[in-house]
């Protein structure tokens, strides 16, 4: 699976939502399933998937699903594959 | 004294009054022209559109009181993005509205504030509390979304006590043996981590000794059984080893500012953005140094509700200015303003607290 789907999985998973959902435009609030407690799990589930720790500052500003990815690329997670 | 990330806790009170005054005028006009209750309330105080402020104590404040009986914000219904409520004494509740940036800037002050104590990692996390505070994801108490705020700066989260709210000695001993041996982060309420957490660590012989406690919610509740502010920092190093401990002050209706315990202990410190100023409560004066008074609490946060300098109900004593841990005011909160004297708050002057 490329990255990209494993992190458009990973949202589903975390923030328990059908697998066709379409979450590539997702922000945080945007929808009822992505609240602050999700938030949490949907951090989780992206340290477990990718194997990176993100930090304070980056779980803050985890605020759509650009902004996830644009934080694991800056841990050097590749979507251009 | 400690690593302070980013550093909010940097500016020598000279530079803070500087740099606080403009922002906080700034903000009083700003909410003058956003807010029609907040601008009445100016002109009838006084405080009319031109009139010049030469310090901080000289600006308008609000009773801290007044978000629970008036509708004060100063952007439109249609930009509100999240109201905060808190509990009152005597069910009104104060209603705090923010907007999506309010919400953001909040969030991050909070989190470069704590980050002075805990680093810019998140933490292994023990919480002492129960998981029934956050499962009405609907409606948090006051004391849910305080845990859920600082579930931001943890991992692996761990709750104290049971659904049940009993204590986990279980889920708190493995805990430890997974996290224990290296800085973990443990957060509850004041009376929540005396009764359940250091009692139970006691009893076990449990270490905690890695920990950083943060903690909050003031000491009505541990005063009966004469636990202050020393008295509980002195009995977690001797029974714990628990050093490493923040209290905390702050409220809804200044959300995103906490005054911070320092690192020796029994002091809070303003982040650079905020201060206190100890009024008489009869003659509504500043109070030097040494002189307990009402707290009035100052931030530059508050851009969607006039709640940049705010009138609290709350008995403090400024113990000295740059001459601690951190630059700037250093400070003890009392305890609530006797009921008899006057705005009918319900809680009895409690005493001797950090």
């Amino acid at each position: 699976m490329s990255n990209i789907d494993r992190l458009r999985t990973s949202f589903r998973t975390a923030l328990d939502l059908s697998s066709d959902f379409d979450v590539d435009a997702l922000e945080y609030r945007g929808i009822e399933k992505w609240d602050s407690l999700a938030h949490m799990s949907l951090v989780a589930t992206l340290e477990d998937e990718f194997g990176v720790m993100i930090d304070t500052d980056d779980v803050i500003d985890m605020s759509s699903f650009g902004k996830a990815r644009e934080i694991l690329q800056k841990q050097g997670v590749d979507f251009a594959g | 004294m400690t690593t302070v990330v980013d550093g909010v806790f940097t500016l020598s009170q000279a530079d803070k009054q500087e740099r606080l005054l403009p922002e906080l005028a700034r903000l009083t006009e700003h909410h003058r022209r956003n807010g029609e209750a907040y601008a009445r309330i100016l002109s009838a105080t006084g405080h009319g559109p031109d009139r010049d402020y030469r310090s901080v104590a000289d600006l308008p404040w609000l009773p801290v009181r007044l978000f629970k009986t008036q509708v004060l914000k100063s952007i439109p219904d249609e930009s509100v993005f999240k109201v905060l409520t808190s509990s009152g004494t005597t069910g009104d509740v104060s209603r705090i509205f923010l907007d999506k940036e309010a919400a953001a800037a909040q969030t991050r002050m909070l989190s470069r504030t704590i980050q002075a104590a805990i680093g810019r990692q998140r933490l292994p996390m023990l919480i002492a509390d129960t998981p029934a505070v956050i499962k009405d994801r609907k409606s948090f108490s006051a004391r849910g979304a305080g845990v859920l705020g600082m579930m931001n700066f943890g991992r692996d989260h761990v709750w104290a006590l049971d659904p049940q709210e009993k204590p986990d000695v279980e889920a708190i001993k493995g805990f430890l043996a997974k996290h224990g041996g290296q800085p973990f982060l443990i957060f509850g309420f004041t009376f929540m981590v005396w009764l359940y957490l250091y009692e139970v660590a006691r009893e076990h012989k449990l270490d905690l000794s890695n920990g950083v406690l943060i903690h909050s919610g003031g000491w009505k509740k541990l005063i009966d059984q004469s636990v202050d502010n020393a008295a509980f920092r002195q009995a977690f190093a001797n029974h714990t080893g628990l050093t490493r401990i923040h209290n905390f002050y702050g409220m809804v209706e200044q959300i995103g500012v906490v005054y911070l315990e320092g690192p020796q202990g029994n002091s809070l410190y303003c982040p650079d953005f905020a201060d206190v100023i100890i009024r008489d409560p009869e003659t509504w004066q500043e109070l030097p140094p040494g002189k307990p008074g009402l707290v009035e609490v100052v931030s530059t946060l508050p851009e969607s509700y006039p709640g940049h300098a705010l009138l609290t109900e709350d008995l403090g004593v400024v113990h000295g200015i740059d001459d601690g841990d951190w630059p700037g005011k250093r400070f003890s909160i009392l305890g609530r303003l006797p009921r008899a004297e006057a705005r009918g708050c319900s809680d009895t002057f409690s005493g001797g607290q950090a």
